[in-house]
């Protein structure tokens, strides 16, 4: 048998046919109908699936309730396989197709990138639940997870305080790693630290061993992680392993939102430092129901809860409140309603759209990882998007439909 | 110096690293023509195998290195029994059956163990020293049994009978059937022998990546690109193949950073494929196994 290189690339581009799932059309019911895009399979799915478990007791506890405006709310979850090009496709679908009262999802910043302007173009209202950069200012995308100056702000002046000034920065190579990780050298720099070295790291790079001798080299004070994905968490059993964790502390902006703290051993992830608006550990009684119920419907096997699949749930949460206020699914009263200072309170506390930039106002918690669990060393109220706050106002121009922070913070006039 | 030792220490580890991910694939493709896309995912499946058998308490060196090659060896004989077999000289039909099934097994794993798991198999050896430098001393042992491995890999190629029917088959299938060897045989074993190679390789890693369900896709690429560089002599190709890409990932990575690791290690590839259509050995070692 013959084999030549022409023959085995003849082979693999039929690798290119893969093929969409087909897709059923919209039911000729009156439901409302709630849409969630997410990453249910492929490597993004350690925060995809458990994100769908949120969003779906959501949309049972308000068709518990009653439902909205007299309907039932129909959940349509489309999983976009970690693959953009479907996450184009699906948003396109809900908007169009289903005639989505409300479009919920996306993971990584470049998926809403993917989404965000179709949505906007449809004007079918869009909630990105993820913690992420900052800087869109879109009138119809409100993002309800935190950004930098409410979570990264925290946790670098308290690593600084504790280990001292030098940090190195280790980020993933796409736009969340690269923007995130100027957010860090900024706030290192305002507390008077210095940022010996930035590294970026392809999504799908396993061997850390280079970065850690550069590590040693360098001999910072502190670690700043933002990887990303199940690939990454490589890099911390890594770090462990060459005895690293005892020498040089890692402070991260993503740690645990993927469970990593769970897929590690205890010895490998104590003393972690990592600032989310949410952990389990919240004191409030909406956490301990909201608890309660995720046990109930998933098992107590389920997922450990953390920012992403907390906001998730209260993002659907406070879009419904939303809809009993204005009384109807039209965008621009459902807007109006979210922009009015409504307040949903959910397992991580109050939650409040800020209207100048359709983000939203927050409670954080700073946590320090000790036996596989985040215990809570510090707490913030109401904490406004300040970051996005710099370079967005919807109430100047309520037409705005833009990404300042595409091309990195000089870009977008922040020092 | 110390640096320096570091370094070097940390190239030996990259380019066993690639060697190790590359070798079972090296048997089932370099040898057997079979383009096994669920390469990766026999990898995972050797990691699943130590987590499973650590959870259960099984010792953490029984479970990788006799379990997981056994398991993921079980595993590729029935796959090659059910699967593969109808498809030998069928390159595209195999390329898309092993997608498939590739896709299977994430699927298999990921509704048995769910997205992400929990894997506390920690390296299970000490820290090295190298002056003000560490490394981990388990990438000391990994570096190790990998050269272990080509040599016994080699030793029964070259000095068994298993390994001269084997040889034979490959070449000539016919001429090895008319002269009495069970080629069908022959070709289910040596399928067995690169899962349960490929299945120990997966399993002495979960330690140092963890284990997904999406493992696999970190690992297929590069490992058929060091098969394809190294060329059609699988042992002397592989590891030819290991030493340039994974120096020059090495190298390049810790010089510039990981991306450009990467785009070293691509760009490296390509020019030598243009170069040498046929991998290294297709020029050089000729005659090596």
């Amino acid at each position: 048998m013959t084999f030549t290189r022409r023959s085995f690339l003849a082979g693999s581009s039929a690798l290119a046919l893969s093929s969409a799932p087909i897709i059923g059309r919209a039911q000729g019911s009156d439901n409302i109908i709630f849409a969630s895009i997410l990453d249910l399979s492929g490597g993004l799915d350690i925060y995809g699936t458990a994100m769908a478990d949120a969003t779906s007791l959501a949309i049972d506890d308000i068709n518990a309730a009653g439902g909205l405006l007299g309907k039932q709310v129909e959940l349509k979850m489309y999983d976009a396989q970690s693959t953009i090009q479907f996450y184009t496709q699906y948003a396109t679908q809900a908007a169009a197709g289903d005639r989505a009262a409300t479009v919920h999802g996306g993971i990584t910043s470049a998926s809403r990138e993917a989404i965000r302007p179709t949505l906007a173009r449809f004007k079918t209202m869009y909630f990105y639940n993820t913690q992420y950069e900052g800087g869109v200012c879109d009138f119809n995308n409100f993002c309800t997870g935190s950004t930098p100056a409410q979570t990264v702000a925290k946790v670098v002046p308290y690593a600084m305080n504790k280990w001292g000034k030098k940090a190195y920065i280790i980020a993933a190579d796409y736009n969340y790693g690269q923007i995130i990780a100027q957010w860090v050298e900024r706030f290192v720099k305002e507390n008077g630290g210095e940022t010996v070295a930035i590294e970026f790291f392809p999504l799908d790079v396993t061997n850390f061993g280079p970065t850690i001798n550069k590590i040693q080299q360098a001999s910072p004070d502190m670690v700043f992680s933002g990887l990303v994905g199940g690939a990454h968490v490589s890099f911390y059993r890594q770090y462990a392993a060459a005895g690293m964790n005892a020498e040089i502390p890692i402070a991260s902006t993503t740690f645990g939102i993927g469970n990593e703290h769970k897929l590690i051993s205890a010895e490998e992830g104590n003393g972690l430092l990592a600032a989310y608006s949410y952990f389990e550990g919240v004191q409030n009684a909406e956490n301990t129901a909201f608890l309660a119920r995720m046990d109930a419907k998933f098992g107590a096997n389920r997922a450990t809860m953390n920012e992403l699949t907390v906001r998730s749930y209260e993002g659907a949460m406070l879009w419904a409140e939303a809809v009993k206020l204005a009384n109807s699914v039209d965008h621009a009263e459902v807007s109006a309603a979210l922009k009015s200072g409504l307040t949903y309170n959910g397992p991580s506390g109050p939650i409040t759209i800020d209207p100048q930039t359709n983000h939203a106002i927050q409670n954080v918690v700073l946590g320090e990882l000790q036996d596989q669990e985040f215990n809570i060393v510090e707490s913030f109220e109401a904490q406004p998007p300040s970051d996005t706050q710099l370079v967005c106002d919807l109430n100047a121009d309520p037409t705005l439909s833009t990404f300042y922070f595409e091309n990195g913070l000089a870009a977008a006039g922040i020092e | 110096m110390d640096l320096v030792a570091a370094i070097g220490f940390q190239l030996a580890y990259v380019i066993a690293n690639l060697a190790l991910i590359s070798l079972g694939l090296a048997i089932i493709f370099g040898m057997m023509r079979v383009i096994n896309l669920a390469h990766g995912e026999f990898l995972m499946l050797g990691g699943y195998t130590v987590v499973v058998a650590t959870n259960a308490g099984v010792n953490v060196w029984v479970a990788m290195l006799i379990l997981a090659p056994l398991v993921v060896g079980i595993i590729g004989v029935i796959v090659e029994r059910v699967l593969i077999r109808w498809l030998y000289g069928r390159m595209v039909d195999t390329l898309l059956a092993t997608w498939g099934l590739s896709l299977l097994l994430v699927g298999l794993v990921t509704s048995i163990f769910g997205a992400s798991t929990a894997t506390t198999v920690s390296p299970p050896l000490g820290v090295i020293r190298f002056g003000n430098y560490s490394a981990s001393g388990y990438e000391l042992f990994l570096i190790l049994i990998t050269i272990a491995l080509f040599f016994l890999v080699w030793l029964t190629l070259r000095f068994t009978k298993l390994g001269l029917l084997a040889r034979g088959t490959m070449q000539n299938a016919e001429m090895a059937s008319s002269l009495g060897v069970s080629t069908n045989r022959i070709y289910m074993i040596t399928f067995g022998l690169g899962a349960a190679v490929s299945g120990l390789a997966g399993g002495l890693l979960a330690p140092m990546t963890g284990v997904l369900p999406t493992i696999g896709a970190t690992y297929i690429a590069k490992a058929f690109i060091t098969v394809i560089s190294g060329g059609s002599a699988i042992l002397a190709g592989t590891t030819a193949g290991s030493i340039l890409l994974g120096g020059l990932n090495g190298i390049f990575s810790f010089v510039v950073g990981s991306t450009f690791g990467e785009i070293a290690l691509l760009l490296a590839a390509i020019v030598l494929l243009r170069l040498m259509p046929r991998g290294i050995t297709g020029r050089f070692f000729r005659k090596s196994l």
